[in-house]
């Protein structure tokens, strides 16, 4: 990918959008400070930025409240309740995370990003396994997040009915052939 | 960092076998002993102080390789790198959490063992101290293996190539001094020795994982 460029500005949210493999992940990542750019500069310190991606972040043997605990403290924040009640845990909050289904592991990766307290969300792919009601409570929580000054950048396929602006990444796809030599198996 | 520190005991906990793996490992190895060289005393009050070195070390190894690696595979490491808490802190907290679950319950058990192998009884105290004063070192130094192979699929094997080396100067100065308790000699001088190479890496070994550890997350 080369030649991205756009700007985020407090109280606004923006899609990412692009097929499969156009790089929006490794885009994420960058921003969230997990990778370095090969060139360019990410202006905006990573301290602002709550990552979320494809993976979770839950221990199954922890239940859904204690999981919630763990980030808030993490973040030096204490009250999980107003993350609890924007995806409707308050029924699942005492049982061990290891035991909800997807969609609702999913609701608690997200209801962790308002346990971060930070300002910038980098969300890849959050509605993965969400029914129609889990978008809607998504949606609200992003809205809701937007209103009180926050940012937003989402890489997602479907329509969340968000007021934002959208960046489709195909048009930035680099020519060159990125073929990486994966060699984890070629011992053991 | 105590409530990552707290998280982990209570998964260690609850997930059971955090705490009695090694333990197990450790009984075992020192039970087999006595049986592949046979039942002399003379000789298992040689070599006893070397055996349950070399018996804590393996049993050190042995839960590593899910140290990081179930942190990696749910996405916490990645979250955890993109905390305000430094990597640098979470992975110390990381290695003194796999102290508490390893190395201190081996610390405690050792006397017990150290009676099976008919240990000299001016050696116990020694062992102890050593033991007490070194396994903080292999859990650093495991650490370090731990985030240099974590994301590769079956890594645990070549992390213990890895690792084991790198044990070297720990298990002889440890081992000295549990012999040279055991014998009656001034055991001192590699205890202190012992002490350095375990604060030296306490100092240190954080940042070269935590540097290696953000290579392998990219």
């Amino acid at each position: 990918m080369s030649g991205v460029s756009f700007e985020v500005a407090a109280g606004a949210a923006l899609i990412l959008r692009g097929p499969n493999g156009a790089g929006k992940t490794t885009l994420l990542r960058t921003i969230a400070g997990l990778q370095p750019p090969l060139s360019g500069h990410i202006a905006g310190a990573h301290e602002t930025i709550a990552y979320a991606g494809h993976a979770d972040g839950l221990k199954a043997m922890l239940s859904v409240r204690e999981n919630l605990d763990f980030w808030a403290q993490v973040f030096g924040q204490n009250d999980i309740e107003p993350a609890i009640a924007a995806y409707q845990l308050q029924p699942l909050q005492d049982r061990l995370a290891g035991t909800l289904s997807a969609g609702q592991k999913r609701r608690l990766g997200l209801a962790r990003l308002m346990v971060t307290g930070r300002p910038i969300w980098v969300l890849d792919e959050p509605t993965v396994s969400l029914d129609t009601d889990a978008v809607a409570l998504f949606a609200a929580a992003v809205t809701d997040h937007l209103t009180a000054n926050g940012s937003a950048l989402i890489a997602t396929h479907i329509d969340l009915g968000l007021d934002a602006g959208s960046l489709d990444l195909a048009q930035y796809r680099s020519a060159v052939d990125l073929r990486i030599g994966a060699s984890d198996e070629a011992f053991l | 960092m105590i409530a990552l520190l707290r998280r982990d005991l209570l998964l260690a906990l609850r997930a059971g076998g955090g705490f009695g793996l090694g333990l197990a490992f450790f009984l075992i190895v020192t039970v087999l002993v006595p049986f592949s060289v046979g039942p002399q005393s003379d000789l298992l009050t040689i070599i006893a102080p070397g055996v349950l070195w070399l018996g804590a070390l393996l049993a050190c190894l042995l839960s590593l390789d899910r140290l990081l690696a179930l942190d990696f595979e749910d996405g916490t490491l990645d979250l955890l790198a993109t905390a305000p808490l430094p990597l640098e802190a979470a992975l110390s907290i990381k290695a003194l959490s796999h102290w508490l679950t390893t190395g201190l319950p081996l610390v405690v058990a050792s006397p017990v063992l150290g009676v099976m192998l008919n240990l000299a009884p001016g050696g116990f105290v020694w062992l102890v101290a050593s033991l007490a004063l070194g396994t903080p070192a292999l859990s650093v130094i495991g650490t370090f293996g731990a985030a240099l192979t974590v994301g590769i699929k079956r890594g645990g094997l070549l992390m213990s190539l890895l690792v084991l080396p790198l044990y070297v100067p720990t298990l002889i100065f440890g081992a000295e001094v549990a012999r040279r308790g055991a014998t009656g000699l001034e055991a001192g001088t590699p205890l202190t020795l012992l002490a350095g190479i375990t604060l030296a890496t306490i100092g240190l070994m954080p940042f070269a994982s935590a540097a290696v550890l953000r290579m392998t997350l990219r």
